[in-house]
């Protein structure tokens, strides 16, 4: 009972605020609302028993990708104003794209039914090992026969740092930074320049010393 | 009220795709929504793995449902990346205004 009353609590939160992110006006009101969205996803993931995902989505969701959404959103200087018109028009279009994949899905769920070798054929089966919790049981399976996709995850987030740190980085002109390599190449002769003021005139600091 | 079972958890994840695609031609003006549309798709992808999980008794779909997780993220800061380096040269996110390789 409690659990039907939980479900139903965070399924209809989850979907009414999906349904903000796509129709809200302002897209920092989307980002809040997406927020929200993955809150209440990953309790329902805690709620079906799989509580590390849902804590990592938490974390990863909502504490590094809607924030990097909310920095995004506010950093530039975007004129929301100009991209906001098309709702109306868009709507039919959108309507009938969403309708067909809606009755495809439902037909799917309505017409699956589990084969007879699917249950004999678990990968990594819970019953096997009853008294791990969730977080041993993935940490077992992780680390051994999914060693390489762990891996392969792992090089992604890799390429994706360095693709993103790449695209956005840019020279400044203007602003002075150390460079190491030329305070190391810098030689005497480069450096510095003997001059030979005549008396009483000093020395032109704009060619006489660099 | 029924118990809770596997296709409660299913109709709420294809509640939430199909609100993704529609979010994506709803927004086809604003790529910030569009990249947050593909993000709840995404999501709805985790949820159906985690409840096919459970209902099978088989972590397997936890661990796939990790791997969505890296890759979304790795998606998102791409994205937004390209967002930010294409607003800068442009000065508008609009998506009709993407057209300098006729594509």
């Amino acid at each position: 009972m409690v659990q039907a009353l939980v479900f139903w609590l965070l399924a209809s939160v989850v979907v009414a605020s999906a349904v903000m992110v796509i129709v809200a006006r302002n897209p920092v009101h989307s980002v809040l609302w997406l927020i929200l969205a993955f809150f209440n996803a990953a309790g329902l993931m805690i709620s079906m028993g799989a509580e590390f995902l849902g804590m990592i989505l938490v974390i990863v969701y909502v504490g590094a990708v809607a924030v990097l959404f909310l920095f995004v959103v506010m950093m530039l200087d975007i004129d929301f104003e100009k991209l906001r018109g098309g709702f109306v028009r868009n709507l039919p279009l959108a309507l009938l794209v969403g309708l067909v994949i809606a009755a495809e899905l439902v037909l799917v769920a309505t017409a699956w039914q589990m084969g007879p070798l699917a249950p004999a054929a678990l990968a990594a089966p819970v019953a096997a090992a009853p008294s791990l919790t969730n977080t041993q049981a993935i940490g077992t399976i992780l680390y051994t026969d999914y060693l390489y996709a762990f891996q392969a995850a792992g090089l992604i987030l890799l390429v994706a740092m360095i693709g993103a740190i790449v695209l956005t980085h840019r020279t400044r002109a203007g602003v002075k930074r150390q460079s190491v390599r030329a305070q190391q190449d810098r030689t005497p002769e480069s450096a510095v320049s003997l001059a030979r003021p005549p008396v009483g005139a000093g020395v032109d600091t704009e060619e006489g010393v660099r | 009220m029924a118990a809770i079972g596997l296709g409660h958890y299913l109709a709420v994840s294809a509640i939430l795709f199909t609100l993704g695609v529609l979010g994506i031609f709803i927004n086809r003006r604003n790529i910030i929504v569009i990249l947050m549309s593909i993000e709840l798709m995404l999501l709805a992808v985790n949820l159906n793995f985690v409840a096919f999980s459970v209902a099978l008794g088989d972590m397997v779909g936890q661990v796939f449902a990790m791997l969505v997780l890296t890759v979304a993220a790795g998606e998102a800061a791409i994205g937004l990346a390209i967002l930010v380096i294409y607003f800068r040269n442009r000065g508008s996110i609009a998506v009709e205004d993407a057209s300098m390789m006729r594509g």
